[in-house]
């Protein structure tokens, strides 16, 4: 049985005298025990709505959530508030992408990482500080003792990061949600967090959710890697599969599109023409049609479903990237 | 077309640290570029990489003189830059522009695009034929992608790519020689990222334009340099031709920034040697003692690195220049790894990291995951 199940989960913004606006349409993806996801897509794909709905953090007004995120056997976005707070941060854990505005600026590092301990296991402040001295060595934090008394605004971006996942891993969360963990960081800071990351996640054998723009981050961490646009999961593969052999148009342009270190300089890069439109037309059809180069009449008219592949992964396209047949 | 259209000679900017309530003490400075030299032909692409706060971009301002540089000198096509005064500098400036790196930020949101262009045009006294005016604006969009049509809009109404289209038009439309980017991609998505890239390599050819590119992405940067310059705390530690750095990068920093790029390639990511840097990049208001790098090197060797501060030294006939002191030992594998313990590193701090505080190890040798 899958740790985590999502199922046809829609997110509608809706505003007085507006259009509503559908920024995730019907994304299915499952998460296995130990396994690392990967959620990649461009800004306004709807990458992040989707990990802020499993969590239950959108806003309780001016949205709907429709659909089954279903974590072992309870479904998520039926549960009371009071009872998705207990889970939270107990099961599931969850990383933000900009450390300093996640961390409160006024209170010790050492009492945010106790907090959650206080709160889901029950423990007195001082063992409670006793177990986030701990876990603040455990993420690689310099003399931990010295740092528990100490605020955010007194740590680098490197080591604020590190305290998030400090504060992410306390209750040894089954499900572990990274929303762009790394994207404010500099590339050696990076390189730093996400071996972090990839050794906690193997040691306690904690699922990951990895949300990312970052084609070269999905890359070394994730097993399976799912590709989103304007809201839809348009190919999900094996991430071996999915870099050797893209299938949607969209994914083949965006690997085309990366200028990568390990080639040598070249003349132009591929590039996908257009923008994403603010309006999803999924309804008419496939919302890549308009800078597709595989366009043809199948693309146009109506919602091109999600199938799945021979190789396990799913693929929402009429005129995928040919396969190359193996000799 | 070798020669060089900048030359900068041992930079140095340096920021004032003030503090006291009545009257301003200058307790230390920021040493954001602390001497830097090197030279941009004319017609190529020099990419400046370094990560966040080693002074890249103060570099860029300084050339310009949007900071005032402490010392140094720089020399544009035979021009002295530092001795333009006042007037002089402002008119000199048309031939010199620059592309920042946030384009709704860097565009007056209340001034329309045909505004934005024509003010610049305004301040060197190009606006008095009307005609002209129009032509000019038009050939401009048409070279950076973008519709005449444009010209009556507000930069809310574009998207991040075409904003930093306008954004190269409007240095464009002056008809600069040198071009200084500052950034220009990283707040792009991927797909748009590749439009621009392309853009400013077709507009160099059509228009035999010299960029000096400052970015972090390295990735970015090795696609559209002929010369590329790795920066570290305010001090220039390699320089080279792009693919020689690749094959060959000689710093330990360098070879540490190319092994944290991570590339998308399962395949390649799966087998690659990485070098993990241990701590954070130390304070430019206290960079440490000789070779600016020796805190977090995992070649460091006693005394010497620590002692001596590196120069950046030709270091054979490919023209590759390096400030190591043993990056032939490093290169022949004669030094080895070792260990490096992380020091605590304050953001923002003008006083010396933590003295005795707990250290951590960090693994440097860690086999690829």
């Amino acid at each position: 049985m899958p740790l985590l199940d999502v199922r046809d989960l829609s997110v509608v913004f809706q505003r007085k005298g507006a259009k509503p606006f559908t920024a995730v349409d019907g994304v299915n993806f499952t998460v296995e025990p130990g396994q690392t996801v990967g959620l990649v897509g461009e800004s306004g794909c709807g990458k992040s709505v989707t990990s802020l709905a499993i969590m239950g953090l959108l806003p309780r007004r001016g949205n709907k959530v429709s659909g089954e995120v279903r974590f072992e056997d309870t479904d998520l976005l039926k549960l009371r508030p009071q009872e998705l707070r207990d889970r939270r941060g107990r099961d599931i854990g969850m990383i933000f992408q900009d450390p300093l505005s996640s961390l409160n600026p006024v209170l010790p590092l050492g009492l945010q990482v106790a907090e959650v301990l206080e709160r889901h296991q029950g423990r007195t402040r001082q063992a409670a500080l006793r177990e986030a001295r701990n876990l603040l060595d455990a993420v690689g934090i310099p003399d931990p003792t010295r740092r528990l008394k100490e605020f955010p605004h007194q740590l680098s971006g490197g080591m604020r990061q590190r305290a998030l996942i400090a504060i992410a891993l306390a209750c040894k969360p089954r499900l572990l949600i990274a929303d762009e963990p790394t994207t404010a960081l500099d590339v050696t800071i990076q390189a730093q967090i996400l071996t972090l990351l990839k050794q906690l996640v193997e040691e306690s054998g904690t699922a990951l959710v990895m949300i990312t723009h970052d084609l070269g981050v999905v890359a070394g961490l994730c097993d399976t890697v799912n590709v989103l646009y304007a809201g839809k999961v348009v190919e999900r593969a094996e991430r071996h599969d999915l870099f050797a052999e893209p299938r949607h148009p969209y994914t083949h342009g965006l690997l085309q599109s990366v200028p990568r270190l390990d080639v040598d300089r070249g003349g132009r890069l591929h590039q996908i023409r257009g923008s994403v439109s603010d309006n999803i037309p999924w309804p008419e059809g496939c919302a890549f049609a308009p800078r597709c180069d595989r366009v043809n009449d199948a693309c146009i008219g109506e919602t091109v479903p999600l199938e799945p592949t021979f190789r396990g992964g799913a693929l929402r396209c009429t005129n995928p990237v040919p396969q190359e047949v193996p000799a | 077309m070798s020669e060089a259209l900048v030359e900068i000679d041992d930079l140095k900017v340096h920021f004032p640290i003030k503090s006291g309530l009545l009257f301003d003490r200058t307790v230390g400075y920021v040493y954001a570029v602390d001497g830097v030299s090197l030279k941009v032909k004319r017609g190529e692409t020099y990419g400046l990489v370094g990560e966040s706060g080693c002074g890249k971009s103060t570099l860029g301002r300084g050339l310009l003189r949007l900071v005032e540089p402490t010392s140094g000198g720089i020399t544009f096509d035979g021009t002295d830059v530092r001795s333009l005064k006042g007037e002089e500098m402002r008119l000199f400036r048309r031939r010199i522009q620059m592309v920042f790196q946030d384009p709704l930020s860097s565009l007056d949101p209340r001034q329309s695009v045909e505004s934005l262009l024509v003010e610049g045009l305004k301040a060197h006294g190009l606006h008095k034929d009307k005609a002209d005016v129009q032509k000019r604006l038009k050939s401009t969009l048409d070279s950076v992608g973008l519709p005449a049509s444009a010209l009556n809009k507000y930069p809310h109404e574009f998207s991040g790519g075409q904003r930093q289209r306008i954004g190269i038009a409007r240095a464009l439309v002056l008809g600069p020689e040198l071009i200084v980017a500052d950034e220009p991609v990283s707040a792009l998505d991927v797909s748009i990222q590749a439009q621009v890239v392309n853009l400013l390599g077709d507009l160099q050819e059509s228009l035999g334009l010299t960029y000096l590119v400052i970015a972090h992405d390295l990735a970015v940067v090795r696609h559209i340099s002929d010369t590329i310059g790795v920066m570290y705390l305010g001090s220039l530690v390699e320089e080279a031709d792009g693919d020689q750095l690749y094959e060959r990068p000689l710093h330990p920093y360098t070879r540490a920034l190319m092994s944290a790029v991570p590339v998308p390639d399962p395949q390649v990511e799966d087998r690659r040697e990485r070098i993990l840097l241990a701590g954070d990049l130390p304070s430019p208001a206290n960079p440490p003692t000789g070779c600016r790098f020796h805190t977090r090197c995992p070649w460091a060797q006693p005394t010497r690195c620590a002692d001596e501060r590196p120069q950046l030294r030709v270091f054979d006939d490919s023209g590759q220049r390096v400030a190591c002191h043993y990056a032939e030992e490093i290169l022949s594998g004669e030094l080895k790894m070792h260990e490096v313990r992380a020091e605590i590193v304050r953001p923002d701090s003008d006083t010396a990291p933590d003295v005795g505080a707990e250290l951590i190890q960090t693994r440097t040798d860690l086999p690829a995951p």
